[in-house]
């Protein structure tokens, strides 16, 4: 597998950093790597999941962290133990209060509701060019908050969701990781994948030759807002306690972050970006709560890291706008390969 | 007070707020034109046209050389976003042009949270402001007055500009065909600094409305307003200066209706219906109001 | 004297130009021919700046013009009046008119050169009101030599007028052409229809998926076999390349 050749001097800074977050990994102690590692984890879903639709069809979606909040929210209550229920949500639905389920079905539940969600919102959305489906889905974003911040008897409203039991664990987040890698790899080197490449890159020609454009938008809408309400579920039950605000701009500007500067539309790409802007962010977060170079002491500043993320991307778009791993997957297709003549169909590579 | 005369209040609540948006999406429409860029970053020049005028007028600016001075300087930092953001990326794609906009508004929001800390402050608007007009029985703000005389003033300004002025016919010229535009030998890169310079004093005097209104600065107020400023521009059509202003008050009135018409459980739903309406409405007009039913021809 | 030499142009992966050379001498009305894909609209693009080309040079009165911004090129008098028109259709015909004026030098005489040009095309005059994009094929096209004109042209390029016209308003197009031509204009004339090219030029070059296949004066060419294989057997399905 190779990487892209790039100077000594970035090398180097990349190691100086990976050094700077070993060391604060093993600062923190067991707790704070283990809650790195799983974090990790929901971060690659939520990035695969947002590559397959923004990184293939050629549309730039801002609205799916709002799917997100849908799978974090759903699978949230119906975890919710019965006391804590009504305790919490005392106007909740009658049939919801008595159910309490275990952490998969619930997140499956949830993630059927994004899609159904996503089928519906996608039906007029995926006919619209490219400004208009990245206005339109930033819309579905604010829908999905004012909703979620008025609808008290359901979410507590703008108030913190708090006690949901914290079912996330290191195997089943990297569980879902792998699962998301694997699953957006084979759809890129599907047919479905290459047709919906293809018209990405040529729509009239793709529609001349009969391909259905928005179906297939719309399918890949749908199985990307299905793979990032798991993330979203898999995040709920990590963090345990959230409010309508942790699934907004912020949350966005992150993910989108980690898909770009690893690579849009390269599966290992988004892998990248995920511990590109893990570590770049702990490290930054660190650095912002004030630390002593020596006799030197740089007070805090809260909002410089998010400040210097702002930069890197800019300076990524401007100087590599195709990401680290830019849309390639060589690598990883050679492996796909093998896995495709094991399940005896005909993996191609890009 | 009769049912015309409340409707008349509300009628001029919602073009005062209309005017703002208005405004807005202007900027948003010229830059979009041009660039294609859907420009995130626009509320930010509010914000900054917002403290430039607090800081002006608390170093001993009056309150109208300040706003001016506020305006300017939105002006300015619309330029230099231009020309650090937008310039070195330009013919680079739709996307990338997006990404650098949210880019350069998380940057401005955060810098100014490590500047002015994310407290807001009072915004030092004068007495004239706050006065209440009596037309009859019917009672508005001197400010919702004012903000629709500022916007009629800056309309005719901006009409005058476009169609008179070279550099403003250029400027409607390289939105419809930046090829054509160059081989006629048009300076596309004035024109852009142009636009910018415009859109964003529009946004710096949006600004200085905006905060006379809910009476305080704050580095993110400008998010608010941008994504009310979208949905203007996104209704009357994406790049289009008339399809913005149209875009503009159709939104203030919607608003406005919404709240009227809306049952007080739903009443804060308000803005979920707002861009609820806008997905409908682009299902039968993908391209905006002005905008065709038709997608790009190649 | 507009000198080409060795022009290379691609666009990505496509080589649009293979060392592309001709020669344009001032009041010669040289027409540019081939079939679709040939490169002609490439050509004319570069001498524009709009394109530019990987290497080979293009020099005016001895000016290497390669690399140079379009402004600059039209500020020394090289116009182009584009394939498909390109009006600004939001724009009035008047402020179409004005948009190619935008580098001259000397403004003042702009008024009668907009006299000069109603003249040459009344239908503008009485149109001037109306946006560009609510005119005819052939008034678009009489907008655009027209907006061309206005830039006071030394060099005056046009791509391929004839384009989606009527057989009719083909033939006025052509006998303005020819008029400015014994006005000693210097033309540079894209065209698919051979036939009405030729009938006014005083060279042609003839164009094959980026190389010069052909060249000569008028007499040379007209009754020339090659001419018409080259046109039928691209027509015939050849390798295709679209890189107009």
């Amino acid at each position: 597998m190779k990487f892209p050749a790039k100077g000594k001097l970035v090398y180097a800074a990349a190691g100086a950093a990976l050094l700077a977050f070993a060391a604060l990994v093993v600062a923190g102690g067991s707790g704070y790597a283990e809650r790195i590692f799983i974090g990790l984890a929901i971060s690659i879903v939520l990035a695969e999941a947002l590559n397959l639709f923004n990184g293939f069809t050629g549309l730039f979606s801002l609205g799916h962290v709002g799917f997100m909040a849908i799978g974090a929210y759903a699978s949230a209550i119906l975890t919710l133990p019965l006391q804590a229920k009504a305790s919490n949500l005392p106007d909740l639905p009658a049939w919801l209060a008595q159910v309490q389920l275990p952490f998969l079905p619930a997140a499956l539940v949830g993630a059927l509701v994004a899609t159904l969600v996503a089928a519906l919102v996608g039906v007029p959305l995926m006919r619209l060019t490219g400004p208009y489906v990245s206005v339109a889905t930033m819309g579905f974003l604010v829908i999905t908050q004012v909703v979620l911040a008025n609808w008290d008897s359901m979410t507590r409203g703008a108030r913190t969701f708090a006690g949901v039991q914290s079912l996330t664990t290191p195997v089943n987040a990297w569980i879902w990781a792998a699962v998301a890698v694997y699953l957006v790899l084979r759809i890129k080197n599907s047919s479905f994948g290459r047709s919906m490449r293809a018209s990405r890159d040529n729509e009239i020609a793709a529609e001349s030759i009969g391909t259905n454009v928005v179906g297939q938008r719309l399918i890949a809408f749908c199985m990307s807002a299905f793979l990032t309400a798991i993330g979203g579920a898999l995040w709920a039950h990590f963090i345990c306690a959230f409010s309508p605000k942790s699934f907004y701009f912020s949350q966005t500007f992150s993910v989108i972050t980690m898909v770009v500067v690893g690579g849009l539309g390269s599966i290992l790409g988004s892998v990248v970006g995920v511990l590109f802007v893990t570590v770049l962010s702990e490290i930054l977060r660190y650095l912002e709560g004030g630390f002593s170079l020596g006799p030197l002491a740089v007070p805090p500043v809260y909002g410089a890291s998010q400040v210097i993320m702002a930069i890197v991307l800019v300076l990524v778009i401007v100087y590599r706008p195709t990401g680290i791993m830019g849309e390639s997957d060589s690598g990883l297709a050679s492996l796909g390969k093998a896995l495709g003549r094991r399940m005896g169909a005909g993996g191609a590579n890009k | 007070m009769t049912q015309l005369e409340y409707l008349l209040q509300q009628l001029i609540n919602a073009v005062s707020m209309g005017s703002l948006y208005a405004l807005m999406a202007i900027g948003l429409a010229m830059v979009f034109g041009i660039l294609r860029l859907i420009n995130f970053a626009h509320g930010d020049l509010i914000m900054v046209g917002s403290y430039g005028v607090l800081l002006l007028n608390a170093a001993g600016l009056p309150f109208i050389a300040a706003a001016a001075a506020g305006a300017a300087l939105s002006g300015v930092a619309g330029l230099l976003m231009e020309r650090l953001a937008y310039r070195p990326i330009r013919g680079a794609g739709d996307v990338a042009m997006l990404l650098n906009s949210f880019a350069v508004t998380i940057l401005l929001e955060n810098l100014g949270i490590v500047i002015f800390t994310a407290k807001s402050r009072p915004f030092p608007s004068p007495e004239a402001f706050n006065a209440v007009v009596e037309l009859g029985a019917v009672r508005v703000s001197s400010l919702s007055l004012i903000s629709i005389a500022t916007t009629v003033i800056l309309l005719v300004l901006l009409t005058i500009f476009v169609t008179k002025t070279e550099i403003g016919i250029s400027l409607r010229a390289t939105a419809q065909d930046l090829v054509a535009a160059r081989l006629m030998g048009i300076d596309v890169n004035k024109v852009i600094a142009a636009a910018f310079l415009i859109g964003s004093c529009l946004a710096g005097v949006v600004g200085v409305l905006w905060s006379a209104r809910i009476g305080k600065v704050d580095p993110l107020m400008g998010f608010q307003p941008v994504l009310k400023a979208f949905v203007a521009s996104v209704v009357g059509g994406l790049g289009s200066i008339p399809g913005a202003v149209l875009g503009g008050y159709i939104l203030g009135i919607i608003e406005v209706l919404l709240q009227g018409l809306l049952p007080s459980s739903l009443a804060p739903f308000r803005d979920a219906f707002v861009f609820a309406l806008l997905i409908v409405l682009l299902l039968f007009r993908p391209n905006g109001i002005m905008g065709g039913r038709d997608k790009e021809k190649i | 004297m507009l000198r080409l030499e060795g022009l290379n142009v691609s666009y990505g992966h496509v080589h649009a130009l293979k060392g592309v050379s001709l020669e344009l001498s001032d009041g010669e009305l040289v027409s540019l021919l081939g079939p679709n894909g040939a490169g002609k609209s490439t050509t004319l693009m570069a001498i524009s700046g709009i394109v530019r080309p990987s290497s080979g040079s293009i020099a005016y009165d001895g000016v290497e013009l390669a690399g140079m911004d379009p402004r600059e090129i039209v500020e020394m008098g090289i116009i182009q009046a584009p394939e498909g028109r390109r009006i600004f259709g939001g724009l009035s015909v008047a402020e179409n008119l004005r948009m190619g004026a935008v580098r001259r030098k000397d403004k003042r005489s702009f008024k009668s050169d907009l006299e000069e040009v109603f003249a040459l095309f009344p239908i503008l005059e009485k149109r001037q009101r109306q946006a560009g994009g609510t005119l005819s094929g052939g008034e678009q096209q009489m907008l655009a030599i027209g907006r061309a004109l206005l830039a006071k042209p030394r060099i005056l390029m046009l791509d391929e007028p004839s384009l989606g016209l009527a057989p009719l308003v083909v033939k006025e197009i052509f006998e303005v052409i020819e008029g400015l031509h014994s006005r000693g204009v210097t033309i540079l004339l894209v065209e698919q229809n051979a036939k009405a090219a030729i009938a006014v030029s005083d060279r042609c070059v003839l164009l094959e998926t980026g190389t010069v296949a052909l060249s000569g004066t008028k007499a040379e060419l007209a009754g020339n076999p090659e001419v018409e294989r080259i046109y039928l057997s691209r027509a015939e399905g050849g390798a295709s390349h679209d890189a107009t």
